[in-house]
């Protein structure tokens, strides 16, 4: 069995970050498996721009950002698989893959990086009654058939959902000559980033319609119409309020979900709320060596966070295996706790020995709060007080803990990071 | 005096900014957090300004669609005359990111170029 210092599972965005750290870090070999025929990952489709503000101060489209990391690889000569599918990774780190020219092939890899990204939530999930026509895409399956395949996918649009996909489909749709009629969303605030909602619903004269969800779909081949109503605070439909719209296709814009099939196999401890794994600082899961970033471990709204976060992957998992592979049990550590509004953070715990000077913890509001307070708790004692103007679930927040704050704190247990409000 | 609540499109910090005017003059930006947003802003209310993302048809690549954009912002209301240049055009594989594949666009003075690489088939 051929061994690998690092096998990354995942060519895109986060996969690319990971291993040229890694290499950068001092790794020698390393291996990309990639599902699809190219690297890049959904970057390739994204073709709108936005992308690396952080990263490269300057703003490029998905193709041309992921085209900035896979330069790199190129350069570092990474080895990588295309068009080859990890079908299972075991506690003692053997990754069975296969595709076309090798077959089935099993490598023992020193350490693993879970880089697989997510995917959306499909119509089977939505509960959404009516016929099951032709017409009904997730959005960014139409994006991929626009932008890649070069087919559009319909005429009259309607959307559900407001992610970012969503929003950025509707723009998309539209300029190709499209007609999208409305954007509707169940819960009362847009899952979406607020400048897609300029500049790709307003600058379209395109209705977004919050509090609103999708009650009938008609059409016994192609979908015709549908049906559209408001809901109250507990999301049931208003009588009354229905609202009938024709249509050839329905996108549905309505969350994204780690694809998490190898991590669960292996035993990986996964997260309910980000249905991704739990990490310590190192972005480690409960099983030594196996490492995990990017969507994978949560879902993400920009990639240059992604980038981010996959290069400390890289550089730790790098450390692991020069380290001899062992699974580190000294340093202290402390358990990050989200509450009050704070959904979830990652990482979940801190080994004190092993952090670096500064650390970055990400997480999500439950809710939009309008000039409430990020805290942070070292047990009872609170070190972080931060008004902000506004917070959203769609948009993730960050705090940076430093070390020796935390090491000066005696006999320090619990960090907790809680929403406050006035 | 007229004033207007902008969302910047800058960055996806998404800064709520506000531009007092007088006489379609700025008189004052606030609410950003930096450069861009002023710059937005200042644009927003005078003439607005975007860039555009899109695909051309490419002939003999390993790829059906090359993407591209504009490589500066162009008016707004010129989108939707420049989405039927770039409709029009058809190029042939091979293209590296940054060639140009339409020279000054509807006459904006902005180049549309290629974002991706296609190689030849």
């Amino acid at each position: 069995m051929k061994t690998y210092e690092i096998v990354i599972i995942g060519g895109g965005p986060a996969g690319l970050a990971a291993a040229i750290s890694a290499r950068k870090a001092g790794a020698k070999d390393i291996l990309i498996l990639e599902r699809d025929k190219e690297l890049g990952g959904i970057l390739n489709q994204c073709i709108h721009n936005g992308f690396g503000l952080h990263t490269f101060k300057e703003e490029l489209t998905g193709p041309e950002y992921a085209y900035r990391f896979m330069e790199q690889v190129f350069e570092e000569k990474i080895e990588y698989k295309l068009n080859t599918m990890v079908m299972d990774i075991s506690k003692d780190r053997v990754v069975t893959a296969m595709n076309k020219e090798d077959g089935l092939f099993m490598i023992q890899a020193k350490a693993i990086i879970l880089a697989m990204g997510c995917r959306e939530r499909p119509r089977g999930a939505l509960n959404i009654p009516g016929y099951r026509p032709a017409g009904i895409f997730s959005a960014g399956t139409a994006q991929r058939l626009v932008n890649i395949e070069g087919y559009m996918p319909g005429r009259e649009v309607v959307i559900l959902g407001s992610g970012d996909i969503g929003l950025i489909m509707a723009r998309r749709m539209t300029l190709e000559g499209a007609k999208v009629k409305v954007v509707a969303e169940l819960m009362p605030y847009s899952g979406g980033l607020k400048r897609n909602i300029v500049q790709c619903l307003d600058d379209f004269g395109i209705p977004l319609k919050l509090s609103h969800t999708i009650i009938d779909i008609e059409g016994k081949e192609r979908i015709s119409a549908v049906t559209i109503a408001e809901v109250d605070s507990n999301r049931k439909v208003i009588p009354g309020t229905e609202e009938r719209y024709t249509c050839d296709t329905l996108l549905l814009s309505c969350g994204l979900i780690p694809e998490n099939e190898l991590s669960r196999n292996v035993g990986v401890e996964m997260n309910p709320v980000t249905n991704g794994p739990v990490v310590n600082e190192s972005l480690e899961t409960n099983i030594p060596g196996i490492f995990a970033c990017g969507n994978v471990l949560h879902v993400h709204d920009l990639v240059d966070f992604v980038s981010e976060e996959a290069k400390r992957a890289g550089e730790n998992a790098y450390k692991f295996v020069s380290n001899g592979c062992k699974e580190e049990k000294t340093g202290k550590v402390v358990e990050i706790v989200a509450t009050q509004g704070a959904r979830y953070t990652v990482p979940s715990t801190i080994n004190l020995d092993r952090m670096e000077d500064k650390l970055t913890v990400r997480f999500r509001v439950g809710q939009v709060y309008k000039g409430a307070y990020v805290s942070v708790y070292l047990d009872d004692q609170r070190i972080m007080h931060n008004k902000k103007k506004i917070m959203a679930p769609g948009e993730m927040e960050q705090v940076i803990l430093l070390k020796n704050k935390l090491e000066a704190q005696e006999n320090l247990h619990t960090i907790t990071v809680k929403i406050e409000e006035e | 005096m007229e004033k207007r609540e902008l969302t910047c499109i800058g960055c996806p910090m998404g800064c709520q900014i506000t531009v007092e005017l007088e006489n379609g003059e700025v008189k004052s930006v606030t609410g950003n957090n930096c450069g861009i947003g002023d710059k937005y802003a200042r644009n927003e209310v005078t003439h607005p300004v975007r860039t555009i993302t899109s695909t051309v048809v490419i002939e003999g690549g390993d790829k059906p669609r090359l993407s591209v954009k504009t490589k500066g912002n162009i008016p707004k209301d010129k989108m939707a005359e420049c989405m039927k240049a770039i409709d029009s055009v058809r190029v042939k594989a091979p293209i590296k990111i940054g060639d140009v594949v339409i020279k000054d666009v509807c006459h904006t003075g902005i180049d549309v170029v290629a974002t991706r690489n296609i190689y030849s088939e």
